[in-house]
């Protein structure tokens, strides 16, 4: 009973202050969690990226010995290739890796006009391969994209914008259908 | 889905307490109508604490085996079925799991799936050599992804802790029934009388126990079944981007009449769809104990349009059945997803015919099964060893001929 109004009030502060702390230690956590998945998300797509570039000098190769006239179509497969290799973050593998998707369909179009070549179990087996590994990245874009606009979301909202400046935003993975940027330059002559 | 996760959760630790107290009860009353005193009665209920200990545990650490072996099913690797492995592959990675799950054929001619684990990190996703000769690749990966959303749910943690629970519920009862017919009678006549009272109401507990058990498991299940069939639906609509491949999937599994060898109690409500008995025909609209109307939720995934987010599945679920299905969280961090159709391998894909696929399916089973292929040098027909003759087979069973080495299965 010995309490006097100060010292309730310096209690009743330190209450309210070890609350606001366990509340932007929450916050904090979730930040990093978020950010963790987003990372292990792009990881994911770095995998199937690298698979496909892996499957890619095969493919190339048993090409070859059935489509012996295609040399530049397979030249600009393998070139494509090379560059989405190279290309780093977001943006820039997103536009090398739909170069490489062009190209990937001009070499499966071309594919039509050699019987023996769409007979060929090796060729069979790289075309599911390569089928899924597009699915895979696509799957993984998508799980990248879904993460990475949450924990832009969550850095954002207050009050976590508070805290949330040593957390950079996430870029979001889009890969550029060459095709349909190609098209309008068609010309008729 | 994080209010399923969350309900799974809860449910699950119910589910485990109920049956504790469920078979220390009966384990309690048995006791005493048995030996008719307290400490048979104690006796009793520790016998059954130890029996619900030993049967959690199992549940815990080797239900998903258990189930995957009860109902036939044979686990394959990669090169046994690369589009079933590259299907499992890329859902694991649309959903965000943490593990791929372990890929297992059902030798069964019915279209049938489903799948088990105690968490997303240890899973297994088991498929009959039936759907996958009936199925389409895109159809495939719906089936694929509803079954990787119950994963994600944690749907299967909870049907392999109930499963095995109410496997050892069925499995007491039934010691119970023969120990009172054959054990209560000749106590009877050299009893005394003053504790008859006491006994008849022991009987009498046990006897409600032992008819309620069976019943009260059997509830559960039926609590558990209904609204994650339908949440399950629309994870695979989100997963896949493309609703009709689950749809067009769910209108085949009902149109087969194959009944299904697995007519387990325990099993079926795992499945995605109710396995069929013999001579019985698949009844689209009904609404069965365990799994909602199939044209139902095929409508509603068609109903969907060109937009597959949880949102969309609401909308569809509200037109077609009335209400809201998914949760308020999950609805408040939908954002709206278009549609995309799958692209056929090549620009003239021929698909498989279901005679290939067949042929592709058992063959991946029986790699499964530790059988070995080998073509006889002389007539050349294509042998299958079963893994019993593996070793000892030195003459071809077609023509007599001598076979170059006694082959064995690898490992």
């Amino acid at each position: 009973m010995g309490l006097g109004i100060g010292e309730l009030a310096i209690g009743a502060a330190i209450v309210l202050v070890a609350i606001a702390a366990i509340y932007f230690i929450a916050i904090y956590n979730n930040l990093v969690r978020q950010r963790n998945e987003t990372r292990n998300a792009w990881a994911q797509i770095d995998v199937q990226l690298r698979r496909r570039h892996d499957l890619i000098p095969n493919l190339v190769e048993s090409v070859k010995g059935y489509a012996t006239h295609e040399k530049s179509t397979l030249d600009a497969v393998v070139q494509a290739r090379n560059q989405a290799v190279s290309a780093k973050g977001p943006a820039a593998s997103g536009e090398a890796e739909g170069l490489l998707g062009a190209a990937l369909g001009k070499l499966f179009a071309l594919a039509e006009a050699y019987p023996d070549l769409k007979a060929n179990q090796n060729f069979l087996a790289l075309q599911e391969e390569l089928a899924s590994t597009e699915n895979k990245i696509s799957f993984a874009r998508q799980y990248y994209n879904d993460a990475a606009t949450r924990y832009n979301n969550a850095r954002e909202v207050f009050p976590a914008n508070l805290i949330a400046g040593s957390f950079e935003p996430a870029e979001l993975f889009e890969i550029t259908v060459a095709a349909q940027r190609e098209a309008p330059q068609v010309k008729l002559s | 889905m994080l209010e399923q996760i969350e309900s799974n959760r809860r449910r699950s630790a119910l589910i485990v307490v109920v049956m504790g107290v469920l078979l220390v009860s009966v384990g309690l009353s048995l006791g005493m109508f048995l030996t008719n005193d307290q400490g048979g009665a104690i006796l009793g209920g520790a016998a059954a604490l130890g029996v619900w200990m030993v049967m959690w545990l199992f549940a815990r650490f080797q239900g998903d085996n258990a189930l995957l072996q009860m109902a036939g099913a044979r686990e394959i690797a990669k090169g046994d079925h690369p589009q079933l492995f590259n299907i499992v592959e890329e859902m694991t990675i649309a959903a965000g799991l943490p593990h791929m799950p372990r890929v297992f054929i059902v030798d069964d001619p019915a279209p049938n799936a489903f799948a088990v684990g105690r968490d997303p990190t240890k899973a297994a996703v088991a498929v009959t050599i039936g759907l996958l000769q009936i199925l389409d690749r895109d159809e495939l990966q719906g089936v694929v992804a509803h079954e990787i959303a119950h994963i994600k749910n944690r749907d299967v943690a909870l049907m392999t802790t109930a499963g095995i629970m109410l496997g050892a519920i069925v499995l007491l009862a039934d010691i119970g029934t023969r120990a009172m017919w054959f054990g209560g009678g000749a106590r009877r006549s050299r009893d005394d009388n003053n504790q008859g009272g006491g006994q008849a109401i022991s009987a009498l507990v046990a006897i409600v126990l032992l008819v309620l058990s069976p019943i009260l498991a059997q509830l559960i299940y039926f609590a558990l079944s209904r609204r994650r069939e339908y949440l399950a639906d629309a994870s695979g609509a989100a997963f896949t981007r493309w609703p009709e491949g689950l749809a067009s999937a769910l209108q085949k599994l009902g149109s087969s009449r194959t009944p299904q060898a697995d007519q387990s109690r325990v099993t079926a409500p795992m499945y995605i769809v109710r396995p069929l008995a013999p001579g019985q025909h698949r009844n689209f609209t009904a609404a069965l104990s365990t799994h909602p109307p199939l044209e139902e939720r095929i409508r509603i995934l068609r109903a969907m349009g060109k937009t597959a987010d949880f949102a969309a599945y609401d909308r569809a679920y509200q037109q077609v059945a009335g209400g809201h299905v998914i949760g308020r969280r999950t609805l408040a961090e939908s954002k709206p997803v278009e549609t995309h159709a799958p692209e056929p391998i090549a620009a003239d894909f021929v698909p498989p015919q279901p005679t290939a696929r067949l042929r592709e399916a058992s063959d991946a089973y029986l790699a499964g099964a530790g059988y070995v292929r080998l073509r006889c040098p002389s007539c050349q027909a294509l042998l299958k060893i079963p893994p019993q003759r593996q070793g000892r087979l030195n003459r071809c069973p077609r023509c007599g001929g001598q076979l170059p080495n006694a082959p064995r299965a690898a490992g």
